[in-house]
């Protein structure tokens, strides 16, 4: 089985505990944060466990590359402190099990677009920025074999990833594909994070969906037009765990012409979207969650955002009707793209 | 010319009475397990006076007559058991009153549950009736003869709760009303006249409905489904307790299933959420989630499933996709809420043994004052033996109902004569002479509720 590779001594000799100390669910000072990161390396109780709300930013927060979510969700699981109810965890283990036949395995010679467990988004997918790849996982009834697994971190379950995650990497590396580009954060986390973390071996070379766009929008962009919208961008959880991709938000709306809303809860800031913290087991949890998301809508239409961009399919399902009933437009990054080159969105 | 085909034809007109074996094949059969039945003519009446003409020929044949609505009761309630006459009552399906002001329909009994719905999507969208768990194909007047419930089962019961008016067709031909439209009045109430309520729950075999005047309901601007879950089958009861208590729900269902995986050893409650506002949506969510379920929540037992789905009805019919061949037909029956647990652990058994993956599903009627609890199973179509093992596992599902004290719904051939195989033999002698009385010749239906 799989181990986190966590550098504990970086982890003592750490003089800020970013990881901590910027959670924006915990109020922490340094010292408390200090003793409380001490608990958790030695595998024992602490708060932390009980009130982490699973947003992943810690991940990023973390200035030495240390994993200090990892190590969170992997204590969580050790100390059966859980984040959610139990029936939740078993259902959400459950649902990637999967139940039609396994997939066809059709070689990819050049460049995949990896669609992972959001086969019925194909539609999101067409059109002349996505004709140099060949789809992956377009099949509902197949597309959990192509699962990343990575959903338990939300479940306190490093070991489901661990057992299953192999799989589907064995699934995705059969089609042969030079390049994978994966169209959630989410896979794309698993396969460029969370994978080397554990020291799971990923046999093909993973690209974020962003870069791609940006690559595909440079070679045309003779034929886009500025969109001039002012536009607000929903920053997933998994994109916590590719920082180095974030910046390419802000460069594909310079390329398309759209201004990104000056807002307080933008980029590190960013606040969750609230699909996981809605069923968590803490008193108040649902309450919790309105009231961030109304925290987090109030900031957009505060900032004038006309849309509310989402690369990922889960916070679109839980903000995007929200956002809508506020005026403003809820899209995905690809349909926006498309736009600016004169596609209509599906 | 055959005598009946003759006459027939002299009273639905020629397009509308076959006899020519390719049509008398598709009613032969239902969507369940039963065998085909032929009968001998089809004929599809336009009014209740054709209805009543058919049936006085009919006597004096002395041929069998069976109503046919929408014909999904799966269980072949609607087969001709002795040949006869199948009377599709399909045409007769003409909306002839809404009267918003009193909150009710008239509506002749072929007409379907979606034509009733659309028609008040467009003519009085703040007004809804109860539509059951079958398709929207399923007729108003079918659906009441099976005694049916769906849509606000749980604040009003069974749709044979929610009538205020019948014209019904004797099986000697006379046509009858009851109600307030009997004594000239508007179809506003079935009460407070003498009971004579013979009709609903005989599947057709008292006499023939043909007109019916339903209750409508307000119907909220806001309509979503939020869904808790929870492991433990125990716990079913007394979250639907806490919930008909606390009165917020406009629908609620229990329900497991093997497949999809998700769904396997889980109980998941359906909570239908209506309002008019944001705020009452959001006022509902509290009093169930914040505060009677918060319990659940906290200890870790039970989870807000999903919130603000778009709402739904439960589709058991999709459990025909578990197997290859699409067959599927359930055990429906009235049980305490507090069976639920056995429900669930005795009806998985069953499945196993008949190598089904189990579907079940608990709807609550009133205030818990019962649930509709129901058991399906899967069948391939073109296998004989898949079949042998869902119909064997239906009647072991019978018993399994009378033996946790349960009453079938719609029971099927079998399943009625197990009943009337423990009733109370003065009720028996009741129903024998109601049969008798009012379908002297026994030509209604016969094969169903027949008391030895």
């Amino acid at each position: 089985m799989f181990n986190l590779r966590f550098d504990e001594n970086k982890c003592l000799a750490c003089e800020t505990h970013d990881c901590l100390t910027r959670c924006q669910y915990m109020a922490m000072d340094i010292p408390t944060a200090k003793a409380e990161m001490e608990k958790l390396i030695q595998g024992r109780e602490s708060r932390v466990l009980h009130d982490c709300v699973t947003c992943y930013a810690c991940e990023e927060y973390c200035p030495l590359g240390n994993h200090p979510f990892y190590l969170i969700v992997t204590r969580q699981e050790e100390l059966d402190i859980l984040p959610l109810p139990s029936p939740l965890i078993k259902r959400g283990v459950q649902m990637a099990i999967p139940f039609r036949g396994e997939p066809e395995i059709e070689p990819i010679a050049g460049r995949a677009l990896n669609m992972g467990v959001f086969s019925m988004l194909v539609p999101h997918v067409q059109g002349r920025l996505f004709e140099d790849v060949t789809l992956m996982s377009t099949d509902s009834r197949k597309m959990f074999h192509y699962f990343c697994q990575l959903m338990y971190l939300h479940f306190g379950r490093t070991s489901v990833i661990n057992e299953r995650l192999e799989e589907s990497i064995a699934t995705i590396a059969a089609h042969g594909a030079r390049e994978v580009i994966h169209f959630h954060d989410e896979c794309y986390g698993t396969y460029a994070s969370y994978a080397p973390a554990f020291g799971i071996d990923v046999p093909f070379k993973s690209v974020h969906l962003f870069e791609y766009l940006y690559e595909r929008l440079g070679a045309m962009q003779d034929d886009i037009k500025p969109l001039n919208y002012k536009v607000a961008y929903q920053r997933p959880c998994s994109s916590r765990l590719s920082p180095d991709k974030h910046p390419f938000v802000d460069k594909l709306f310079d390329l398309i012409g759209v201004e990104h809303v000056q807002r307080e809860f933008v980029d590190e800031n960013a606040l969750c979207c609230g699909s996981t913290i809605m069923g968590q087991r803490r008193e108040g949890s649902r309450r919790f969650c309105l009231e961030l998301q109304q925290k987090n809508i109030d900031d957009m239409k505060k900032a004038g955002a006309q849309l509310c961009v989402f690369n990922c399919p889960a916070c679109m399902q839980t903000l995007g009707k929200p956002v809508a009933d506020a005026g403003i437009m809820p899209i995905f990054m690809s349909d926006l793209c498309r736009l600016a080159i004169g596609e209509k969105s599906p | 010319m055959d005598k009946i085909y003759s006459a027939l034809t002299q009273i639905v007109g020629e397009d509308y009475v076959s006899n020519r074996p390719e049509e008398l094949f598709t009613y032969s059969k239902d969507l369940g397990t039963s065998p085909p039945q032929f009968p001998e003519y089809v004929a599809a009446p336009r009014t209740a006076e054709e209805v009543s003409r058919i049936v006085r020929m009919a006597n004096q044949e002395k041929v069998a007559v069976v109503p046919l609505g929408g014909g999904m009761t799966l269980a072949g309630l609607a087969l001709p058991l002795r040949g006869g006459i199948v009377l599709d009552l399909k045409r007769m399906d003409r909306i002839i009153e809404l009267n918003e002001k009193a909150r009710y329909v008239v509506i002749e009994a072929g007409a379907s549950h979606g034509k009733l719905t659309a028609h008040l999507h467009k003519h009085a969208p703040h007004l809804m009736h109860s539509e059951p768990g079958a398709p929207p194909a399923a007729t108003i007047g079918g659906n009441l003869a099976i005694h049916g419930q769906g849509d606000l089962a749980h604040p009003y019961g069974f749709n044979s709760d929610m009538l205020n008016g019948l014209e019904v067709v004797l099986p000697t031909g006379e046509i009858c009303r009851f109600g307030s439209c009997a004594i000239g009045c508007a179809w506003y109430t079935l009460h407070p006249l003498p009971d004579l309520g013979l009709f609903l729950g005989w599947n057709g075999s008292t006499g023939i409905i043909t007109k019916v005047s339903l209750r409508l309901f307000p119907c909220k601007k806001f309509r979503e489904m939020d869904i808790f879950v929870v492991e433990d089958e125990t716990l079913i009861p007394d979250v639907l307790f806490a919930l008909t208590h606390v009165g917020m729900a406009e629908d609620l269902v229990a329900w497991s299933s093997a497949i999809p995986p998700f769904a396997n050893e889980l109980h998941h409650i359906s909570i239908n959420i209506t309002g008019d506002s944001k705020e009452e949506m959001e006022f509902k969510r509290r009093q169930i989630f914040d505060i009677k379920l918060s319990k659940y929540i906290r200890d870790g037992v039970g989870a807000i499933g999903a919130v603000a789905q778009p709402s739904e009805r439960p589709q058991i019919s999709k459990s025909a996709d578990w197997k290859k061949g699409g067959g599927f037909e359930y055990v429906g029956s009235i049980m305490p809420v507090a069976a639920y647990p056995e429900c669930y652990r005795r009806g998985a058994e069953i499945s196993t043994r008949h190598d089904i993956p189990y579907t079940v599903l608990g709807r609550v009627i009133g205030a818990a004052h019962g649930m509709m609890f129901s058991w399906s199973y899967a069948f391939n179509r073109a296998d004989d033996r898949s079949v042998q093992h869902a119909r064997d596992a239906l009647h072991e599902t019978d018993d399994l109902v009378m033996e946790l004290g349960g009453t079938i719904w719609k029971p099927a051939v079998f399943g009625q004569q197990l009943l009337m195989s423990r009733m109370d033999p003065n009720t028996l002698q009741m129903m024998k002479k109601v049969k008798t009385m009012l379908d002297p010749n026994g030509i209604m239906n016969p094969g169903n509720w027949e008391v030895a």
